[in-house]
């Protein structure tokens, strides 16, 4: 693939994040949280951009970004929709919430509902398993998810 | 024969003085201090398997196959991540690293593919070399899961695709890559950074998604990538592999040999099947470039075998007949009795010849003795009057001789490096690679250059300060760096008073002193902001060891010799002489024009650069030559232009050179040559010096002959033949048996034999042999009885001369000044994958990187002439006209433009003058005043130059000579 040159916009955009963060000790992380905050993904294109002001190369800023899955590389949905998947809410019938949820939505995982409503993504604990299973629906988090609180779920991004 | 064969130890050697003795399986065995138990093994004789682990990067303890077990230590450590302790009790093989071994084989073959003898590593592959070492037998895994391995595969609802497959990237013309052979053990991203220094691979993901990326998953061809090759050498699978392997198959015998593009020297294996080159790869025991390449040495020497290469002889009566083919007998017989004929009409001086820097020693050796012994003159001159020039006669006052100081390891010490008017990261790579890998480690640096080259900054590197310098003002630049060490008593005091003469330091420093060359008086001038100036003096003189890079940027300028010399005030005045990590290092461009200096190329000079007017030095070569050698030194190449013009020089002999494309004046070169009766052209391609040539004789390539080049350090290598000549003869058989046809009595059977007679006629040379190399591999003159094993540092106790001799640098502006008709300074210089005029690297797949020559112009002054990226321009100076296409960038400043001269339609030599070095005649490429404006096509010369090379590479009984 051929990389697209930034805009001039974008490239504004981005050299404000980087100023705020470039002061950091190890700036990478922080400036690549703010381009996600700022654009609601990393752009590809602002990758060239963070390199050249952190004397890096390209390659690295990918393999850097690419590493954390957090980092997204296209725009999510208007939520973002977090089940978790790790042991302690497997083990509590995390599976059986995560069928039904997707066929509610109609979407699995990494995929955005063709109304731009929601994301899901799936994520390895959040640390609730007291309430297992959970999710987290845009930093909120719920425990002891059962049919009522995935409606309740569904009922909020599809408003 | 066979392959030469190359031990991996796995991890890099250890710099610890201090050494440490262990046990490994039973065996004892004592290295130094920070060695990894996996090498102490190797070294040993034991070989531990390994998979992520080479030696040319540092350990990664990433493949968990090279596990070892240690007394009183719980687990199994990796061996290439934990160094050896003194009394360690290791072992390398029991039957729980078996099993762990084993198992982690059995995993990494379940995800790869099973085609190992289709593959194109079969032979030289260590994934299967590892399987066999731990005894695989099953994979118990099975290949339906997920997987890199197959593009298609069964899914729930049949045969699909499979996402995880990425298909071979062949975009790089020389290697292709192919993830689903990948293991992901990050080798080739260690060697593009630790190695090559360019940082153009990365692991993407994580976990099984974990992939090599070129720049941000890109196509090769299209990331950051150089295209070195580190990564390729790196690779131990098929995963990364030269498509030349691909084609042809491994190779079965490999000779040493030394690469012929530029002065960095580096040392190959010419790895061979039967005579078909396979691939050349860097050599690890190379000591000038330590196991790293660059894409021209690697990669692009298909020139060699390539269709426009003249094998046969040709002559023509005049230089608008075809051409004919001619036997070498009739063609040698032709020139000689040509070159008698004009002697006998037009008297001794009128004929003269060129060495090459392209050739070896013994082959310029043989030309200066043909011209001197053969035609009775001194009418030999070499291209490096128009590079280096000025370097051997600044270096020569200054320090008694012409070389560079260090050697290239030298910079493992450099602390602080000062690049002037030099870009090694395109003109030399390997150097560049070694350097950025010191700046890496906190060297510091300076760069003192118009463009922002970059050195100044890229990936990891940034210089500390950048002179960006108005072309032409190096003088003043130098001389105010002086100034600041003088009057801010930077000096080393101490060295000066013990190894240079007091008197002409006081009076080098009065002059300095003087108020006119501080950095503020001269800021105007040269465009360098004072506190720049004066903070890179400072870091300079007081920052250790302070190393002096420089290239053509000094020396191509009407006051080169003067910059040379300026230079090396300041490294003595600095102390920074006669040990490693300091020095002034001359950055040569071509493969051997260091030896064409060194073997009596110059007008002036007799080999070793002893003058012609030295009766004892001409005493030894009349009485070994038995003729009268003439003590007037002859003309200098831009001389026998003028002579030829004026009707008094009439014939030349020039060897494995384009003067037409790469002296300044073309018009002037060409009405040179055309004003010539007999023009003799030795070379691989019909170039362009040869439109105006009466006689072609073919020439060989580096691979087809025996001989030795020596590079920038001075370090003299051997070149080796690995095929036979495809125009029938080597270079220096071509010159003998022209020698012969003339009268002469050579018999040389063997360049080992030319070389016995250089030792024999030069000092610094008297040591050096074939055989001796043979037994040291290559050695650094000077090489005598009193170093024998030559000299790595020049200058380490006293100077050649005796004492340092510092001399005043007066700034005299060059006569070259923009003004109204010419605002603009036209610089020149070189890109990476092209070298110099070209006429090799075109015709590589090099030209995927640089199809034409551009005009790099700062957008300001781009927008003043409405020029958007990518016009045709045209650009004219005071000489002529050329046009070619605009890139517009900030890396030049306003005022400034850029180009290359690689390409022969641009002809950037028509634009440049004919103002040249006051001492040397070195021409000033770097500075013409120039106006630049929009064009719509070829300029009116380009076009009736293009007819003239049509017309005039006509052969006859074939339809078109292609170029």
């Amino acid at each position: 693939m051929s990389l697209q040159p930034a805009s001039t916009e974008v490239t504004e955009r981005v050299a404000s994040v980087i100023d705020a963060c470039k002061g950091l000790e190890g700036p990478m992380l922080p400036i690549l949280h703010g381009l996600q905050e700022e654009f609601g993904y990393v752009p590809p294109e602002a990758l060239p951009i963070v390199a050249e002001a952190l004397n890096i190369s390209r390659a690295e800023a990918h393999g850097v970004m690419t590493f954390y899955h957090d980092y997204r590389t296209h725009p999510a949905g208007r939520h973002v929709l977090k089940v978790c998947r790790a042991e302690a809410c497997q083990a509590s019938g995390g599976d059986m919430v995560l069928v039904q949820l997707q066929a509610k939505l109609g979407i699995g995982f990494h995929q955005t509902t063709s109304d731009d409503a929601v994301t899901l993504e799936p994520v390895y604990c959040l640390g609730l398993c007291a309430c297992a299973p959970a999710a987290m629906l845009d930093g909120q988090v719920f425990g002891r998810l059962d049919a009522d609180v995935i409606d309740e779920i569904v009922d909020e991004v599809r408003r | 024969m066979g392959l030469v064969p190359e031990i991996d130890f796995g991890t890099p050697a250890s710099r610890s003085e201090k050494l440490v003795s262990l046990s490994i399986d039973g065996k004892t065995i004592t290295v130094p201090e920070g060695t990894s138990i996996m090498r102490a093994s190797k070294e040993a004789g034991i070989s531990v398997p390994k998979l992520c682990a080479t030696d040319m990067v540092d350990a990664f303890g990433s493949c968990r196959l090279c596990l070892v077990e240690i007394e009183g230590r719980p687990g199994t450590p990796a061996s290439c991540t934990t160094p050896v302790g003194p009394g360690m009790v290791v072992h390398t093989q029991t039957s729980r690293l078996k099993d762990i071994r084993k198992g982690v084989m059995e995993l990494y073959i379940s995800d790869h593919p099973l085609d190992c003898l289709t593959c194109a590593a079969n032979g030289d592959c260590e994934l299967q070399d590892m399987a066999g070492a731990v005894g695989l037998r099953d994979v118990r895994y099975g290949y339906e899961g997920e997987n890199h391995v197959k593009a298609r595969q069964a899914n729930g609802d049949g045969v699909g695709v499979n996402f995880n497959w990425l298909p071979k990237d062949e975009s790089n013309p020389y290697f292709t890559y192919d993830p689903s052979k990948c293991i992901v053990c990050s080798r080739c991203v260690r060697a593009c950074e630790e190695v090559q220094g360019t940082f153009a691979l990365t692991i993407e993901g994580r976990g099984f998604g974990s992939r090599v990326s070129p720049g941000q998953h890109e196509a090769f061809v299209e990331s950051e990538c150089v295209s070195c090759g580190a990564c390729v050498q790196a690779c131990p699978t098929a995963t990364l592999t030269e498509k030349s392997v691909i084609r042809i198959g491994q190779p079965e015998h490999s000779v040493v040999t030394t690469c012929a593009y530029c002065g960095v020297g580096c040392s190959f294996k010419a790895e061979m099947r039967g005579e078909e080159l396979v691939r050349m790869v860097p050599w690890k025991d190379g000591q000038a470039n330590r196991g790293h390449s660059c894409v021209k040495g690697r990669f692009a020497y298909g020139y060699s075998t390539h269709r426009d290469r003249i094998l046969n002889p040709m002559i023509r009566e005049k230089i608008s007949d075809p051409w004919r083919e001619v036997s070498w007998e009739e063609a040698l017989a032709h020139t000689a009795s040509e070159f008698r004929r004009i002697q006998y009409q037009y008297g001794r001086e009128s004929i003269g010849g060129i060495t090459s820097s392209r050739c070896t020693n013994e082959e310029t050796y043989l030309v200066q003795k043909l011209i001197r012994a053969g035609f009775r003159n001194n009418n030999v001159d070499t291209c490096a009057r128009v590079c280096h020039s000025p370097t051997g006669y600044g270096l020569g006052q200054t320090y008694g001789t012409s070389a560079g100081t260090q050697n290239f390891d030298s910079v493992e010490d450099v602390d602080v490096a000062v690049i002037i008017g030099a870009n090694p990261t395109d003109g030399h790579p390997v150097f560049a690679s070694r350097l950025k890998k010191r700046l890496r480690q906190g060297a510091k640096l300076i760069v003192i250059d118009p463009r922002r080259i970059d050195m100044v900054k890229s990936a990891h590197i940034a210089a500390d300060y950048h002179l960006q310098l108005r072309p032409g003002t190096n003088v003043a630049v130098v001389t105010a760096l002086g100034h600041v060490i003088v009057s801010e008593g930077l000096y080393d005091e101490a060295f000066v008073r013990s190894r240079c003469d007091w008197d002409e330091f006081q009076d080098w420093a009065e002059f300095v002193s003087d108020e006119r060359h501080s950095p503020e008086a001269t800021e105007a001038l040269t465009g360098v902001p004072a506190e720049t100036l004066r903070g890179a003096a400072r870091l300079y003189a007081r920052g250790g060891n302070g190393a002096i890079y420089y290239g053509l940027g000094v020396t191509e300028h009407s006051q080169g010799s003067t910059t040379v010399i300026g230079i090396a005030n300041l490294a003595m005045a600095t102390g920074n002489i006669g040990r490693p990590g300091v020095g002034v290092n001359p950055l040569r461009g071509q493969n051997n024009v260091q030896g064409s200096c060194d073997m009596g190329s110059f007008p002036h000079e007799l080999p070793g650069y002893r003058h012609v007017s030295d009766d004892a030095t001409r005493d030894i070569f009349e009485k070994l030559w038995g003729v009268e050698i003439s003590d007037e030194p002859g003309l200098r190449i831009p001389n026998m232009l003028d002579a030829a013009v004026d009707g008094s020089f009439k014939g030349i002999y020039i060897q494995g050179e384009d003067i037409l494309q790469s002296d300044p004046d073309t018009k002037h070169v060409s009405a040179g040559l055309a004003a010539m009766e007999c023009v003799v052209v030795q070379d691989l391609f019909l170039n362009e010096t040869a439109n105006y040539a009466h006689v072609f004789l073919p020439g060989s390539t580096f691979l087809e002959k025996d001989g030795t080049f020596t590079n920038a350090e001075r370090r003299i290598n051997r070149v080796r033949r690995v095929m036979s000549p495809k125009n029938g003869y080597a270079d220096w058989e071509v010159t003998q048996n022209l020698a012969k046809a003339m009268g002469l009595d050579w018999n040389y059977s063997h360049p080992s034999q030319i070389m016995d007679e250089i030792a024999a006629t030069t000092p610094t040379f008297s040591k050096v042999s074939y055989a001796y190399l043979e037994e040291i591999g290559s050695v650094q003159w000077p090489c005598n009885e009193k170093v024998p094993l030559g000299s790595p540092i020049m200058h380490v106790d006293g100077f050649v001369r005796g004492k340092g001799k510092f001399i005043r640098t007066e700034y005299v502006a060059t006569d070259e000044k923009t003004g109204p008709r010419f605002p603009l300074l036209l610089t020149t210089g070189r890109i990476l994958s092209q070298y110099n005029v070209g006429a090799q690297t075109r015709r590589t797949e090099n030209v995927v990187w640089h199809e034409e020559d551009r005009l790099e112009i700062h957008p300001h002054d781009a927008e003043n002439r409405g020029l958007r990226d990518g016009d045709w321009v045209r650009l004219a100076s005071r000489a002529g006209e050329t046009t070619l296409r605009a890139t517009i960038t900030d890396r030049v400043s306003p005022g400034v433009v850029y180009t290359t001269f690689h390409h022969p339609d641009t002809q950037a030599n028509v634009i440049t003058t004919d103002f040249s070095d006051w001492a040397t005649n070195c021409p000033e490429y770097k500075v013409t005043a120039v106006q630049v404006s929009p064009s719509n096509g070829p300029s009116h010369w380009q076009e009736e130059y293009d007819a003239l090379a049509r017309r005039s590479r006509r052969i006859e009984g074939r339809l078109e000579a292609a170029e």
